[in-house]
């Protein structure tokens, strides 16, 4: 493994079934992604770390409730304090709110129904997370597929939220009810984000509605990862 | 000794479900307004007295039975053995 190449985790819980998906995307733009199943608590050396799509234990209790006491959540966890680069998508999403690595909650979608559409992200802001190939106010289009992308916070942390500028995505459209069109967020230190829109299935202009917007988010990550493992090299 | 612990959304939280069963009761006639849907668990608890017991599932429901920031949760616990 080389710098050029970066290693990235991408997390397998039962019930994930978008790291395969992650992976081919990852490995498309240059990365070398490796499945860390979620019973082993030691993470290789990586430069980044991908929770994937999917529904862990069934959704059991509440999306992204159960999956966050998995071994490899307490070194994911670890990674993100010692500032290393994670990206949540939709379950993955819901599993960072959970273990309140992310603010916020997702609850089941307004119309009680599962979204599965292509939908247009505005860009909030492109200095932070992996929006770095993005710039502030470009309009992305890629796929959700959820039934619980409902972003909720309280009128408080909607405030704290958005005086520390960590709403990094919109909706154009409202898809699930999110509280303030919401589609993504940072923590406050900016390395960690979650999003519900699939950036790994908007890579492949031979899949999909032929968007590769979601290249823009992992190359991003990519960058992150190459550079923390620069700096540790 | 039995506890059992209703997680309720909160106030003001939006709750689909409660409102596809609210409207499916006006379909079939009833008087209703309002409906939230919840969770109940169940639990058997080992503790020595109430106060234990209480305590207990207390972290429990702030560890994993409920989210603070969308639910509000509520304790029974059984009289008697």
């Amino acid at each position: 493994m080389t710098e050029a190449t970066p290693r990235i985790a991408v997390v397998v819980f039962p019930g994930s079934n978008d790291d395969r998906d992650a992976v081919l995307a990852l490995e498309s733009l240059g990365a070398s992604p490796v499945l860390h199943w979620h019973g082993d608590g030691v993470l290789p050396d990586v430069g980044a770390v991908v929770l994937p799509g999917g529904f862990s234990y069934g959704d059991y209790l509440r999306a992204g409730a159960i999956a966050r006491f998995s071994p490899a959540m307490k070194a994911v966890a670890d990674f993100a304090a010692n500032g290393g680069p994670v990206l949540g998508i939709c379950n993955g999403f819901q599993i960072l709110c959970e273990a309140g690595l992310l603010p916020g909650a997702l609850r089941p979608n307004e119309s009680l129904s599962f979204v599965c559409e292509d939908v247009r992200l505005r860009v909030e802001r492109a200095d932070v997370g992996f929006l770095t190939r993005c710039e502030a106010g470009q309009r992305l289009t890629i796929p959700i597929k959820h039934g619980e992308g409902c972003y909720f916070a309280d009128d408080e942390l909607l405030g704290e939220l958005e005086s520390a500028g960590q709403i990094v995505l919109r909706y154009e459209e409202n898809p699930n009810g999110s509280i303030d069109s919401i589609a993504g967020v940072v923590n406050a230190e900016g390395n960690v984000m979650g999003l519900m829109p699939h950036p790994e299935h908007a890579v492949d202009p031979l899949i999909g509605s032929g968007s590769t917007d979601g290249a823009l988010i992992l190359e991003a990550l990519v960058d992150r990862a190459r550079e923390r493992l620069f700096a540790a090299a | 000794m039995k506890a059992t612990v209703l997680v309720r959304p909160k106030p003001g939280i939006l709750d689909p479900q409660g409102k596809a069963v609210e409207d499916s009761l006006k379909h079939l006639g009833f008087n209703v307004d309002g409906a939230r849907v919840g969770r109940v668990v169940d639990l058997e608890v080992e503790a020595s007295d109430p106060e234990q017991a209480r305590a207990e599932v207390e972290r429990m429901c702030a560890e994993l039975l409920a989210n603070p920031l969308i639910e509000s949760h509520e304790i029974e616990l059984a009289e008697g053995p």
